[in-house]
């Protein structure tokens, strides 16, 4: 349906959706987030679920105790490589379809950590994100502008289709390989398929 | 008087409580089938061995679920519960001490002797020490 049509005729009291926006639309306003803070960054996550900022207002206050009740996973703070194996599990042990957003500078890029030693360089090597936060820590209105993010990303999917997401295609896994923490760090470093380093994509 | 007076049907006592447990069980069905439907044309299933795993806050799960607990056990749990009472007691104890006469303080420092006698004996019964 056209969408000037489709704005003329709310004017007049008429609402017209499809099944899809209408499934999207429920979807996209009861993400559950997974309860689990890494570092310092989920003090602001837990802000914004506060009075103050309120998360609730987007539905996605239940946070979910249980990996098998959650839809998002805010990975909120360093994750070091002894937690990484445990965050990519937790991330397996989420039902379908579930999203990421990777919060703040360490946990989309190791951040200050970065040259260390024991810290990982971006959750997105081992598991798929969908909004990444820069900051350090972001505050809780960048989380919320993320979840928005996340929002518009939900409405705009298709339920059919080549382009419909990952959840919805039957040959796609739903688990990703849990690095394994070993003596020199993490074997295998990044998950090849999902993560493509920015370094060697640039030199083509 | 030739035409009779309709009869009115007899109703059964529990017809309207069977018609309301039809109702609810509908009322509950239609959702839960309609998300099966919907499930199954749009959302394949996609089971994994470590989704299927047990939920141990993302570590492997070590060991058998199914552990037992010595039944000893329950004695730690009425020692304990016995002090959790004389802390109960010695709270109102210590708040209203300054101003309590001698025979009340008295009475106070038997309560607690009765206690610890009673600790002495559990501990004498070698209630205390695990046994295999």
């Amino acid at each position: 349906m056209d969408q000037d049509l489709k704005t003329e005729l709310s004017k007049h009291g008429i609402f017209a959706t499809t099944f899809e926006e209408l499934y999207n639309w429920g979807r996209k306003n009861s993400v559950w987030p997974l309860t689990f803070g890494l570092a310092c960054c989920a003090i602001e996550m837990i802000a914004t679920t506060m009075a103050r900022y309120d998360l609730a207002r987007f539905g996605a206050e239940v946070f979910r105790p249980s990996p098998r009740q959650a839809d998002l996973m805010i990975v909120s703070g360093t994750v070091t490589k002894k937690m990484a194996p445990q965050v990519v599990r937790l991330y397996n042990q989420m039902p379908e379809p579930k999203y990421v957003i990777a919060m703040g500078a360490c946990a989309i890029s190791g951040g200050p950590f970065r040259d260390g030693y024991n810290v990982l360089k971006g959750i997105d090597r081992y598991i798929p994100v969908d909004v990444h936060i820069p900051g350090c820590p972001p505050r809780p209105e960048a989380l919320i502008h993320a979840f928005m993010a996340l929002q518009d990303k939900i409405s705009a999917q298709h339920l059919t289709g080549e382009s419909r997401p990952r959840h919805l295609k039957a040959e796609l896994p739903s688990e990703f390989p849990v690095p394994d923490f070993g003596e020199h760090g993490l074997e295998p470093a990044q998950n090849d398929e999902i993560f493509h380093n920015p370094l060697k994509v640039l030199q083509g | 008087m030739g035409k009779s007076l309709p009869i009115a049907p007899v109703e059964h006592p529990w017809a309207t409580i069977v018609a309301l447990l039809v109702a609810a069980f509908v009322f509950g069905g239609i959702p839960l089938s309609l998300a099966w439907v919907w499930a199954r044309l749009f959302s394949p299933p996609k089971p994994g061995v470590q989704k299927n795993a047990i939920y141990e806050c993302g570590l492997e799960a070590k060991g058998d679920a199914w552990i037992q607990l010595n039944v000893s056990y329950y004695l730690y749990a009425i020692v304990f519960l016995i002090f959790d009472v004389e802390a109960v007691f010695l709270l109102p104890f210590a708040a209203a001490y300054s101003g309590l006469s001698l025979g009340a303080c008295l009475a106070m420092l038997v309560f607690l002797l009765l206690l610890v006698e009673g600790l002495i004996w559990a501990s004498q019964k070698g209630v205390l020490t695990w046994g295999s």
